[in-house]
């Protein structure tokens, strides 16, 4: 027992809570609570997908929730066209955000440091503006997704609790190729990266390529968040991907722990909590949401996580 | 040729005022190096202060001076509080803790002064137009926009360039270490530096208060242009801040007035008319990949190793 450190009975705490939440829900009426969670989950595989390139990779993206908003009007859109089958629009979802990722991360990578934070910050604001331009899909105001996914009978989407259960399977199995991935040649090259470029080049890794193969796959991670997002919402609209919302993203995988497996779903569930927890207690949460924040940065370094693993050691 | 005039002096006041904000956040990134986020805060609470203490007093001018003082004063608050815990630290966790300010600052306004936006409304003798070419009027206050940012624009280089405190300023920000060791008082210099960026900000806000309506979260999209501002022109640099600036104003401002008309020329009008909103918001931050793209540094990066 003496490698079962807190934050891992944290996080299996946690897992455990998370599976047993639909039975919670069911025998105790609270159909609210199911709703609730099932944003969180979807947020916290955005956050997940975020903490791959940022944790483990040192690329700092402050513009991830464009693929948010990229998964969510491929959705949107194609049942507007009439294409509801879920085997078409979440594969369509994925590639476009794989698209994207490709072509932004190619001219992102040119920066590194602040400038990356920027550009990526710019590419989104542009995907937004472009959202906002789509007169056919709703513009500014946005698609109403009146026909979730459908996937043929295998699930059903507008079961609350079958679409909990795909989303939390879609969370569990991205943290698990985060893990193989951060485990793998592949995973090892690239954080070897974020400590030292130079010295994995002059070994002979070619460095930009390996950092891009791991944006593109943290991009199509997102868009997947994306494309459950639209069916949780049941709409789609350009300030999914306002810089705020990418703003969100970080202060979760920060929150939670950057560059451990499963911070950011902790930081998800605390943060969208937290932000739940305030906003019942008084109109004016963020006056107390901010403030916190920067007593975490300032006090809390290595976010929950790193704060549990103290614990554990002290 | 009246529109043309109109359209470009436009663009030069948005431009100056868009410099007066980056201008504060270059100096704070460029020699504090803090990411700060918060900075659109400041603008805002500018734009607060202006409406609110003019119309205590009656007054625009002595409104729009005590509001410059009160973000000079706020700003060297927010420092000594917050931030300065803050140098030296990951940018990643400069980004969180603005991040957390930015919420704070906009939910007290919303406690403050309520959710809805409040009036700036200008002195008679600021609506005028004013004759600046034969047969072309402009208007005064966009006038008067234009002379006080050119003003602070040189009083800010002279400050820089040619003063001690502005060779105190530049020095510490090649070697914090150096200068504290020289016996210069860093603590207060730093101070003083992001008080001086919170009161352009300030001054940027309270001045377009009168043009726009003063509202929650204004600070936001302009921020992001700062920032746009700022790595285009290259981080720390005032020289770039100014010249990208002025160049991000009239981009700007004259894609906004002739980019539709341009377009219905190649598409139909139908098209035309929904891509052109979507596409002039869109040209800065083509211009900035663009920029990033072929030049990782900025146009002007500023002379640091």
């Amino acid at each position: 027992m003496k490698s079962l450190t807190v934050s891992k009975a944290v996080t299996a705490l946690m897992l455990a809570g998370l599976v047993l939440l639909p039975l919670y829900s069911q025998l105790s009426g609270n159909i609210f609570i199911l709703t609730l969670f099932t944003r969180i989950i979807i947020l916290a595989l955005a956050a997940a997908s975020l903490n791959l390139i940022m944790g483990f990779g040192g690329m700092m993206s402050f513009g991830h929730a464009a693929y948010l908003g990229i998964g969510g009007y491929a959705v949107g859109m194609l049942a507007q066209e009439g294409v509801g089958s879920g085997f078409i629009q979440f594969p369509v979802a994925l590639a476009a955000s794989a698209i994207y990722g490709l072509v932004i991360g190619a001219l992102s990578l040119r920066t590194r440091g602040v400038y990356f934070i920027m550009i990526t910050l710019a590419f989104a604001q542009m995907a937004y503006y472009v959202a906002s331009g789509l007169a056919r899909y709703g513009g500014d105001d946005g698609l109403t997704v009146y026909k979730r996914s459908d996937f043929s009978g295998l699930i059903d989407l507008s079961n609350r609790t079958q679409f909990y259960y795909l989303c939390l399977a879609c969370l569990l199995g991205v943290i698990f190729l985060i893990w193989r991935i951060v485990n793998s040649r592949f995973g090892l090259v690239v954080q070897g990266l974020r400590s030292n470029e130079q010295r994995m080049q002059a070994i002979g890794f070619p460095a930009k390529r390996y950092k891009l193969v791991c944006f593109v796959i943290s991009g199509t991670m997102c868009g997947l968040a994306g494309a459950l997002l639209a069916n949780n919402t049941d709409f789609v609209s350009p300030a999914v991907m306002y810089w705020t919302r990418s703003g969100d993203l970080m202060v979760m995988v920060i929150l939670g722990g950057m560059g451990t497996l499963f911070g950011p779903v902790v930081g998800a569930v605390v943060y969208l909590l937290l932000e739940e927890f305030l906003s019942q207690l008084t109109e004016y949460w963020a006056l107390i949401m901010g403030p916190l924040l920067l007593l975490i940065v300032l006090f809390g370094r290595g976010g929950i996580m790193g704060l549990l693993g103290r614990i554990g050691r002290g | 040729m009246l529109l043309v005039v109109e359209q470009f002096l436009n663009g030069l006041q948005f431009g100056l005022l868009l410099f007066l904000l980056a201008a504060g956040l270059t100096l704070v990134f460029g020699i504090m190096d803090l990411v700060n986020l918060a900075h659109g805060s400041l603008y805002m609470m500018g734009a607060y202060f202006a409406a609110t203490f003019a119309a205590w007093t009656g007054s625009f001018l002595l409104g729009a001076l005590l509001a410059l003082g009160a973000t000079l004063i706020l700003g060297i608050v927010l420092e000594m509080s917050a931030l300065r815990h803050l140098y030296g630290r990951d940018h990643l966790d400069h980004v969180l803790a603005t991040f957390g300010l930015i919420l704070f600052f906009n939910e007290a306004v919303r406690l403050i002064w309520g959710p809805a936006g409040l009036a700036l409304p200008l002195p008679a003798w600021l609506t005028v137009p004013v004759p600046i070419l034969p047969g072309i009027h402009y208007p005064a206050y966009r006038l008067a926009i234009i002379v006080v940012a050119l003003l602070v624009a040189l009083l800010l280089y002279l400050g820089v360039m040619r003063t001690r405190i502005g060779m105190l300023i530049r020095a510490g920000a090649s070697n914090r270490d150096m200068i504290g060791a020289l016996g210069i008082n860093i603590k207060l210099l730093y101070t003083l530096v992001f008080g001086l960026g919170a009161a352009l900000a300030g001054l940027a806000g309270l001045m377009q208060a009168p043009i726009l309506t003063v509202q929650i979260g204004m600070g936001e999209n302009i921020l992001i242009l700062a920032f746009v501002i700022i790595v285009i022109g290259g981080i720390g640099s005032i020289r770039g801040a100014f010249l990208a600036a002025i160049f991000v104003g009239m981009i700007d401002t004259l894609g906004r007035a002739f980019l539709p008309n341009l377009l219905r020329q190649v598409l139909s009008g139908a098209a035309a008319s929904t891509a052109a909103p979507a596409l002039s918001s869109m040209l800065i931050y083509l211009l900035m990949a663009v920029v990033l793209v072929v030049r990782p540094e900025g146009l002007f990066p500023a002379n640091r190793r």
